[in-house]
């Protein structure tokens, strides 16, 4: 009876293993990256670094990297590579420099609101990997609509830059507010003061009162929202905001 | 083997009792099954993961607490939504789970609606009632729609959503991009709400055309629009030479003159260097046309076209009828009607025709046409659907030129064509098509666009948008847009400000551009004979802000039409003008103003009113309001500057009647005293 239930338990085995096999999953094979014609030993930021994007979405400005040589020469047709976590999109994803040793990439990035550590990276003449990383930034829903109020409301004396379409009035306030990047500073204030800060103006934790009370401007969520995209933005980041997403 | 195998099968099912075990306990054993692979099941697995995760964290007790196990499901019958998807997700409605990034346990980011009033596939789609990821997440055989990326999410606000969100500028950038490139023009977009989306461009009558402009320019430009101006709304259709050569021969032999289209002026173009742009410069065309820069930059508005290479485009004595009344060639332009004087025409029209490109027409020779050229052309002009766009004596505008968008958003997979290597999703699809529309067939009539990545995105945003859920919802949950009204003011001085194409830059009653101050209010916060004098010389009213307001030269006559039309009717129904005086009131109260200006609400940091010492460089100057606004204006605004103007960066301060009556006291004493005693100096 053992030998032939073992030759039953055999069958049931295969009607098992059929039964509970699943969908393959097809990975699809990408193109190989072309071949490097030089090699560098440093690798820059040229620009696009610390930007910041809803998520899913494009950065406003392409990332352009540079590979230099030993006298910080750019090196023509060194092989670029892009890396970041799943989710982060990069169009291209490699490239070989040009003439002045640039790669540029468009990036997407991820669906999840924080910060995002990018990874470009090239091989020096020994075959070892050169690295520079990136961060940038993602906004989340909330955020987004505090980058918006923070625009129409708060970034004409919070920021110190001016363009085209806006002259800061960062210099004409004898007491300078705070740019919202200045995470040393804004980190250490709690969200139930800023909240108190912004629903009702400066002298409400002795500060200057050029910072107007905006309490009756703008509503609870408003303030909420503003205060999640301060966080988002500041430099050194805030723990609040959420974890770094990096390729390990 | 096939001996081998029949010997098994007889041991087995040889003798009929034994035959009977086996199969009982096949049986028993497939019975078995059905529970243990519900015990293996991937939610089971990420409970557990969830679990394990909370027990070290010190919100444990109250997170162990709030979960339930089994199968979670959020049901909406009225809306069709089942959704598992909470099985796994399991954290997505604790707040304490913030700092959490892995997935499925990570909170759902804050946003304005409640989860178990809408579920998840609303806004993500996937499919809401599987309970495995691969089912959930990926379009299976049984099932089309794939979880929704998340650079296209906006395009769920849109279901419902019918007008701009704040929080939705993609969204909002992909319609207006719908409605101003012209889509709309071919395609049939019929909103959900019953309405047909409008275009919101202007495409210029080609009737005409031989009177404004050459062959040859129009050969170019058909080959290449944006060699022109990189700038143009109008798609490159890729078009042969020899289509290009006949179709221009077509929209000359076709158009017919206009009287008063094309003067030669007695004036004489002034060959002065600097009297051309200062005219320019005075006349603020700036405000509204763009120049491409040394640097490659477009620099001005963008209400009317680019005109970098005007010169290569336009006959001067077309341009000169066009500067001294556009409203004579089109009737409906945006371009306002500036009272010029001959010889101020004549610089302009210099000035203008100088802005030449040699290249551009540099290899454009073109033999006088055959008539069978001009027929072919006037073939391609039908079949290429230009008549969508412009107006052509004697070609009718096709009708469902391009296929309809209305509900592109739903568009069955199976519909579709893919590109060898293009994954097989609608929206790849459709921002693909968008790309690069001739890859699909080299046979499709649509053109290239020349959209940025960006672009792309919101547009394909606002095409998802448009699917079968939008239209079946329940109506209590869409939320309409507000459209413009077809507001037009009456009288005399309505046909003054349609002729001054006031509506081209500012907004009255929910009509018009918003470059400048909308003036629905108009005549109850300004005086009358500041208005007058802004007329003849419009200034800025804040320090930081370009002045883009031009100078119409107009008679006074016409300034006190404008002035009385805006005073009288343009008033809030809430403000008494005459209720508060503009003098006269006692010092102490002015004092008062003063103290509370400079002291409880720091005015100086946003406004001027001292130049000496203040520098807010944010609000209008208040040097001059006094002689500018009314007493009771000033004073409402410090109540409630929302109510008179939405969305205005003046905070409400919720000040007390007190503290507005000695704030518009002493505002209203300020009557650019400075200038006055300066000049008596």
């Amino acid at each position: 009876m053992i030998r032939y239930s073992s030759g039953a338990l055999t069958l049931v085995m295969v009607i098992l293993a059929m039964t509970l096999a699943t969908s393959c999953s097809h990975k699809s094979e990408s193109a190989a990256p072309p071949r490097a014609t030089a090699f560098g030993v440093a690798i820059v930021e040229s620009s696009g670094g610390k930007q910041i994007a809803q998520t899913g979405s494009l950065l406003p400005q392409p990332v352009v990297v540079q590979v230099n040589d030993e006298s910080g020469n750019a090196v023509a047709g060194a092989l670029v590579e892009f890396a970041a976590v799943p989710g982060v999109a990069f169009d291209p994803h490699w490239g070989l420099t040009d003439s002045s040793g640039q790669v540029t990439t468009n990036v997407s990035l991820g669906g999840m609101a924080g910060r995002y550590q990018i990874t470009a990276s090239t091989l020096d003449r020994s075959h070892k990997k050169i690295e520079l990383k990136l961060e940038e930034i993602a906004l989340g829903y909330q955020q987004m609509l505090g980058r918006l109020l923070n625009e129409q409301y708060c970034d004409r004396c919070h920021n110190p830059e001016s363009t085209v379409e806006r002259v800061s009035n960062y210099d004409n306030l004898e007491v300078k507010p705070h740019p919202f990047t200045e995470g040393d500073t804004l980190n250490k204030i709690s969200d139930a003061d800023l909240t108190a800060i912004i629903t009702y103006g400066g002298p409400a934790l002795n500060k200057s009162s050029l910072m107007p009370a905006w309490g009756n401007t703008l509503s609870k969520s408003d303030i909420q929202a503003l205060i999640s995209f301060i966080r988002a933005v500041s430099d050194p980041p805030s723990r609040s905001a959420g974890p770094i997403y990096a390729k390990d | 083997m096939n001996e081998k195998s029949t010997s098994l099968w007889h041991k087995l099912f040889g003798d009929p009792i034994r035959a009977f075990g086996v199969a009982s306990l096949i049986f028993l054993i497939s019975l078995a099954i059905a529970p243990a692979k519900n015990f293996f099941s991937e939610w089971r697995h990420y409970q557990h993961g969830y679990l394990r995760m909370i027990r070290n964290r010190s919100d444990a007790n109250t997170l162990q607490r709030r979960f339930q196990g089994g199968i979670q499901q959020i049901w909406l019958p009225e809306l069709g939504v089942v959704d598992r998807c909470t099985s796994c997700h399991v954290g997505l409605k604790e707040a304490s789970l913030a700092d959490v990034s892995e997935q499925p346990f990570r909170k759902h980011p804050p946003i304005p609606h409640n989860l178990d009033q809408f579920g998840c596939t609303i806004c993500h789609r996937g499919q809401g009632a599987a309970t495995t990821v691969a089912e959930a997440h990926n379009s299976t055989l049984a099932w089309e729609q794939p979880i929704l990326p998340a650079k296209y999410i906006e395009s769920s606000c849109g279901q419902c959503h019918r007008g701009p969100l704040p929080g939705t500028p993609q969204l909002n950038q992909g319609r207006n991009l719908l409605a101003r490139e012209g889509c709309v023009h071919c395609h049939t977009i019929k909103l959900p709400d019953g309405s047909t989306m409008k275009p919101a461009d202007d495409p210029p009558s080609l009737s005409h055309i031989a009177d404004k402009t050459t062959r040859e320019w129009i050969y170019a430009w058909l080959k290449d629009p944006q060699a022109y101006a990189t700038t143009a709304t109008m798609p490159n259709f890729k078009l042969s030479d020899d289509d290009a050569r006949d179709m221009s021969a077509f929209l000359i032999a076709n158009s017919t003159p206009v009287t008063g289209d094309t003067v030669t002026l007695s004036a004489k173009p002034s060959s002065d260097p600097a009297t051309g742009p200062s005219l320019y410069g005075e006349s603020f065309c700036a405000s509204c046309h763009a120049v491409q820069n040394a640097a490659g930059n477009i620099v001005g508005g963008d209400v009317g076209p680019e005109i970098t290479r005007i010169g290569s485009k336009l006959k001067p004595e077309w341009l000169q009828a066009w500067l001294r009344n556009p409203r004579n060639y089109d009737p409906g332009t945006g371009m306002p009607h500036y009272r010029f004087d001959d010889p101020q025409v004549a610089t302009l029209a210099g000035f203008l025709e100088a802005k030449t490109d040699s290249d551009l027409l540099a290899n454009v020779h073109l033999e006088p046409p055959t008539p069978e050229q001009i027929a072919h052309g006037k073939r391609l002009v039908s079949d290429y659907g230009c008549a969508s766009c412009h107006e052509i004596a004697g070609i009718k505008k096709p009708e469902n030129f391009a296929p309809e968008l209305s509900r592109i958003g739903s568009k069955p997979i199976t519909q579709l064509i893919f590109l060898p290597g293009m994954s097989h999703t609608l929206p790849d699809y459709i921002a693909g098509k968008i790309r690069q529309p001739r890859a699909f067939s080299p046979g499709l009539k649509m053109p290239q666009y020349n959209f940025t990545p960006g672009q792309i995105d919101a547009l394909t945003t606002a095409l998802l948008a448009l699917n079968e859920r939008s239209v079946t919802l329940p109506p209590s949950l869409a939320v309409p847009a507000t459209p413009d009204t077809d507001y037009q003011p009456a009288g005399k001085a309505g046909k003054l400000m349609t002729d001054l194409a006031c509506f081209s830059c500012h907004r009255i009653n929910g009509h018009g551009g918003d470059m400048a101050p909308d003036l629905t209010w108009e005549g109850s916060s300004v005086q009358r004979e500041w208005l007058v004098q802004f007329f003849k010389n419009p200034g800025t009213l804040r320090p930081a802000l370009i002045r883009r307001m031009p100078r119409f030269n107009l008679t006074d006559g016409e300034v006190n039409e404008l002035t009385d039309y805006i005073m009288t009717v343009y008033q809030n129904p809430a403000i008494d003008r005459d209720s508060m005086p503009l003098s006269g009131y006692p010092q102490g109260q002015v004092e008062l103003g003063k103290q509370l200006f400079y002291g409880k609400y720091s005015c100086q940091g946003c406004h001027i009113v001292d130049t000496k010492v203040d520098k807010g460089y944010i609000g209008p100057t208040l040097t001059h309001v006094g002689s500018r606004s009314t007493a009771a204006w000033i004073y409402q605004w410090m109540k409630n500057p929302q109510a008179l103007r939405p969305g205005t960066i003046e905070p409400n301060r919720a000040m007390s009647d007190e503290d507005a009556r000695a704030l518009t006291a002493f505002l209203i004493s300020q009557k650019g005293g400075d200038k006055r005693e300066a000049a008596k100096k």
